[in-house]
């Protein structure tokens, strides 16, 4: 079995140690990779690295600022910010992975069909893609997160429906450019059916420009939810979203700076780590580059 | 007479092109204007022209890969058009192509092995491992080892991935076989391997070919009869042996007194026509090639002319074909 | 009159890439003479553009570098000269046109402005004067209604008169030697001709030397007087052109000329040179064609052949002609 995978795929493994090697080789991937690594980090083990309960209340220990004690200070009901923050960071990674899911997955067969099919579908579709990239999509978000009603399930699938046009640009993008090759004439010419090409042959060769898109949008992702959570869509109390703290912090940014600044700090680093990996994987991937 | 693999009668095809603001189909490029030929059993035909006569158009209408606007294409003496669905997949599987350029005929993301082995499982013909034993055995066909079938096609030179080409084309064991400019973009050594291949291939199997080139001594190498195109006609049609021996067509000889031979004690002008090649968009009256054909008279200029059999098995359509050209010299 | 015009000697370029050191060019020599024709015949992958492109400094650096060797054009090192000269000497004493018109016509701008900033760069004139240069030129590569071209855009033009409209602003400066990279691979067979014809005649009358390079047999006997034969990085042979092509002497040159389908005999099967050019990161050792040499012998896996005088102006480097 595990021989039988080897010998296939022996030059995805290969050209997959050499993506490794470059990118360790440039300094904006290693940066952004920390970055990000940091985060999962504290996302997967939260449980075991934050020093208290973050959802345990405690009057007397209420706004206190940074100590060694709260190394991040306090929140208005005395729970301890570094570990909300560490919570948090399991939901908002959480978020924008499963969003780049369902966005990625749906928007990229979007994609597909429409470039490949062409004319009357592929206007269709484009138009449809039209009109929900016309909103702001804060705003869609909003709205549809209002819709279906505040929770973190459905500021997920908001924001997901959001981001679904980019894949399908971009993949239909991609598509129109892989349907002139020969392969796909000779695929056509053997009895291949549209969506067997579709599936074996276009979108196998979309694959890497999904990745990239995923990272440089995953940030995005994190901010929009964080903004759905600030005015009260996404997820609810108690759960330690970095957007809401930001938005209670508001009201204390004043006297207890710490409050608000932290986890928009955390937001803010998040985001640039995810970006400046994505560029710097973009580049690397470049065939062009790669010689 | 045993009915031919591949009969295409006055095959028509026009591409609209769009123009002006709201996009009204403005003119038509007028790639394959009543094509007409025919392929018997285990022959080649040879398809010859230079840049924009509409042969590789008239490849792909044959295998179905576009439309026709008119005529028909009978596959062993059915017409392809009729069929539907099933019956069309059935054909399809014994219709196979073989393209040109190394780089994109094959997906770059897809292993040998699956390249080569899905037209038997999307034509329901094997699944699984007879998929792999009969990759395998195509595999060692065309001069490849078996190990290559877990490799990808950048891992191949230019010849390799041709020999792929056509493992994957026979694989069905198909009757009738495209092969479309196959050998343009390898060097000579290397073509050389491809050209032997295939005429030996057909030697075996007893394939039937339409070979599409513009190269005319490839061609001369690879087929047993040759058409001539010029601006989506066919001018010229005859065995290979008269075709190069008394070319009747004046634009079939000024193709063959334009290539250049590797023997510098025949050196000779190579400037035979004048003019480039007009673009099929605005296609000359009468006969298309009278603005640079030497021949030309005033009939040329208003009649379209007919194609004739002036000698057996050899059509020509001009109002001048002539028969003894003093430049032609046998040798 | 009898110094070459152009004696590369001992030229090297390797390209330094990620997977290893490519030995492009190994050791060429290569002269050109005044007035002459040298062909330069290969497969890809045999380095002759990267030869071309070393005479005029245009490899890139990185990831190429020029290892060692000479390059004398009218007694100057190219390679050795300053910018401020090799930029006089580029498009001044040494032209270049490539295969694909395309690329090297800018889209965006007319012919005539193109053609005209080449001549005001090089030469002292002003712009009506350059328009008549311009003009004259035209007219010499036979391009109908010279006037109405040089308002044209490049797409505008078919391929052959693109070729054309290059060949006339590469000459347009008399340089003493005009490279041409494949220049009529990309055009059609009766295009070609026209071409070829042009350019044929243009260059005797303007005593332009020519470097020729091609993987088209054909072409090289129709219009070269003399040849070399490259081979993985190295020259293999050259020799006037008539004694080339009746009586090769590298195996590999035969192969090639048994190779070509041809249009006046038959030839069924035809001779196939076995295996495939070799990579340049590890050429095969001692003489490079030995892996696929049918005359192979003991020498030949480890000892690199001499490029030797065999006949009269006839060169090889092959061990059947060595020292015996």
């Amino acid at each position: 079995m595990w021989t039988e995978f080897r010998k296939e795929h022996a030059w995805q493994i290969k050209e997959f140690f050499f993506t490794l090697k470059l990118l360790g080789r440039n300094p904006s991937a290693v940066a952004g990779f920390v970055i990000i690594f940091i985060m999962v980090w504290m996302a997967l083990f939260a449980a075991f690295l934050s020093p208290y309960d973050p959802i345990h209340i405690s009057l007397q220990e209420r706004l206190r600022s940074p100590s060694s004690a709260h190394l991040f200070g306090t929140d208005e009901l005395g729970r301890d910010i570094l570990s909300r923050i560490m919570y948090g960071a399991r939901i908002s990674l959480r978020i924008g992975v499963l969003v780049i899911l369902i966005a990625g997955g749906c928007g990229s067969i979007i994609g597909a069909i429409s470039g490949y099919l062409g004319q009357r579908i592929d206007n269709l579709i484009m138009r449809v893609m039209d009109v929900i990239l016309s909103f702001p999509p804060l705003v869609l978000a909003m709205a549809l997160a209002a819709a279906l009603g505040p929770s973190l399930n459905n500021a997920i699938l908001a924001v997901a429906f959001v981001m679904i046009p980019k894949f399908a640009r971009m993949v239909r993008g991609e598509a129109l450019a892989v349907k002139e090759k020969q392969f796909i004439a000779a695929a056509r010419a053997s009895g291949a059916k549209s969506l067997w090409i579709i599936l074996h042959h276009i979108l196998p060769n979309c694959f890497s420009s999904v990745i990239i898109l995923a990272t440089l949008i995953l940030g995005e992702t994190i901010l929009i939810a964080a903004s759905l959570s600030f005015i009260g869509l996404g997820t609810q109390p108690p759960t330690p979203e970095w957007g809401a703290m930001v938005s209670v912090g508001r009201k204390f940014l004043m006297d207890q700076w710490w409050y608000a600044t932290f986890p928009g700090l955390f937001i803010l680093m998040t985001v640039i780590g995810f970006n400046i990996f994505g560029d710097a994987l973009r580049d690397i991937l470049d065939p062009r580059i790669r010689r | 007479m045993t009915t031919p693999v591949i009969e295409a009668i006055d095959l028509v095809k026009y591409f609209p092109i769009y123009g002006g603001f709201i996009g009204r189909k403005v003119e038509y490029l007028k790639a394959v204007d009543s094509v007409s030929l025919t392929i018997h059993q285990g022959e080649t035909l040879g398809l010859v022209g230079e840049s924009g006569c509409g042969k590789t158009t008239v490849g792909y209408l044959i295998l179905n890969l576009l439309k026709l606007d008119r005529g028909n294409i009978l596959f062993k003496g059915v017409d392809v058009n009729t069929l539907r669905g099933h019956e069309l997949q059935k054909i399809r599987k014994n219709l196979q192509v073989v393209f040109q350029d190394p780089q994109s005929s094959l997906d770059p993301r897809m292993l040998i092995k699956k390249t080569v082995g899905y037209p038997l499982e999307v034509n329901g013909i094997a699944k699984g491992a007879e998929v792999v034993t009969r990759v395998k055995t195509i595999l060692s066909e065309v001069g490849l080892d078996e190990d290559h079938m877990y490799r990808y096609p950048h891992e191949f030179s230019g010849g390799q991935r041709q020999r792929i080409g056509i493992a994957r084309a026979l694989i069905t064991g198909p009757e009738f076989i495209v092969f479309d400019e196959p050998t343009s973009a390898l060097d000579v050594s290397v073509q050389a391997q491809i050209l032997n291949l295939i005429t030996e291939l057909q030697r075996r199997h007893g394939y039937s070919y339409l070979f599409i080139s513009h190269d005319l001594s490839v061609i001369k190498h690879a087929s047993h009869r040759i058409a001539v195109m010029y601006l989506g006609k066919i001018v010229e049609t005859a065995p290979k042996a008269a075709l190069f021996k008394h070319p009747l067509h004046p634009y079939t000889r000024a193709l063959l007194t334009s290539v250049p031979k590797p023997d510098p004690g025949k050196r000779h002008s190579l400037e035979v026509l004048s003019g480039d090649v007009p673009s099929p968009v605005n296609v000359p009256s009468g006969c298309r090639f009278h603005p640079r054909c030497p021949e030309m008279t005033e009939v040329c200029r208003q009649d379209e002319p007919v194609t004739v059999e002036v000698e057996t098995a050899h059509w020509v359509a001009c109002h001048h074909p002539s028969t003894n050209h003093p430049e032609r010299s046998n040798r | 009159m009898d110094e070459p015009l152009l004696q590369m000697k001992n030229l090297s370029v390797r390209f330094f890439t990620y997977q290893g050191v490519v030995r492009a060019l190994e050791n060429v020599d290569l002269t050109i003479r005044r007035g002459e024709i040298m062909g330069l015949v290969g497969e890809t992958g045999c380095g002759k553009s990267v030869l071309a492109r070393s005479i005029l400094r245009l490899i890139a650096d990185p990831p190429g570098k020029i290892m060692g060797g000479e390059v004398f054009f009218k007694g100057e090192d190219i390679l050795k000269v300053s910018r401020k000269r090799l930029r006089e000497i580029r498009g001044n004493d040494i032209s270049m046109i490539f295969q694909e018109p395309m690329s090297s016509l800018n889209p965006v701008f007319t012919v005539g402005n193109q053609m005209l900033e080449v001549v005001i760069l090089h030469q002292k004139v002003n712009s009506l004067q350059a328009k008549d240069i311009c003009i004259q030129m035209l007219q010499q590569v036979k391009m109908p209604d010279p006037e109405q071209i040089l308002s044209k855009y490049p797409h505008e033009l078919s391929g052959g008169m693109r070729q054309r409209v290059m060949i006339a602003m590469e000459l347009s400066c008399r340089p003493d030697l005009l490279i041409a990279d494949e220049p009529t691979t990309a055009l059609d067979v009766t295009v070609q001709g026209q071409v070829l014809t042009i350019l044929d005649d243009l260059v005797r009358r303007l005593g332009v030397s020519v470097l020729f390079i091609s993987h088209d047999l054909g072409v090289i006997a129709q219009l070269c007087d003399r040849v070399s034969v490259m081979y993985a990085g190295k020259i293999v042979e050259r020799a006037p052109v008539w004694d080339l092509f009746a009586a090769p002497k590298h195996p590999y040159t035969h192969g090639l000329l048994q190779a070509i389908p041809s249009v006046d005999e038959e030839r069924d099967p035809l001779m196939v040179i076995a295996g495939t050019v070799p990579g340049l990161i590890q050429p095969p050792g001692g003489c490079r064609f030995h892996p696929r040499c049918y005359r192979r012998f003991e020498p030949c896996d480890h000892v690199v052949p001499h490029f030797r005088e065999v006949e009269k102006n006839h060169f090889v480097a092959c061990h059947l002609y060595g020292d015996e």
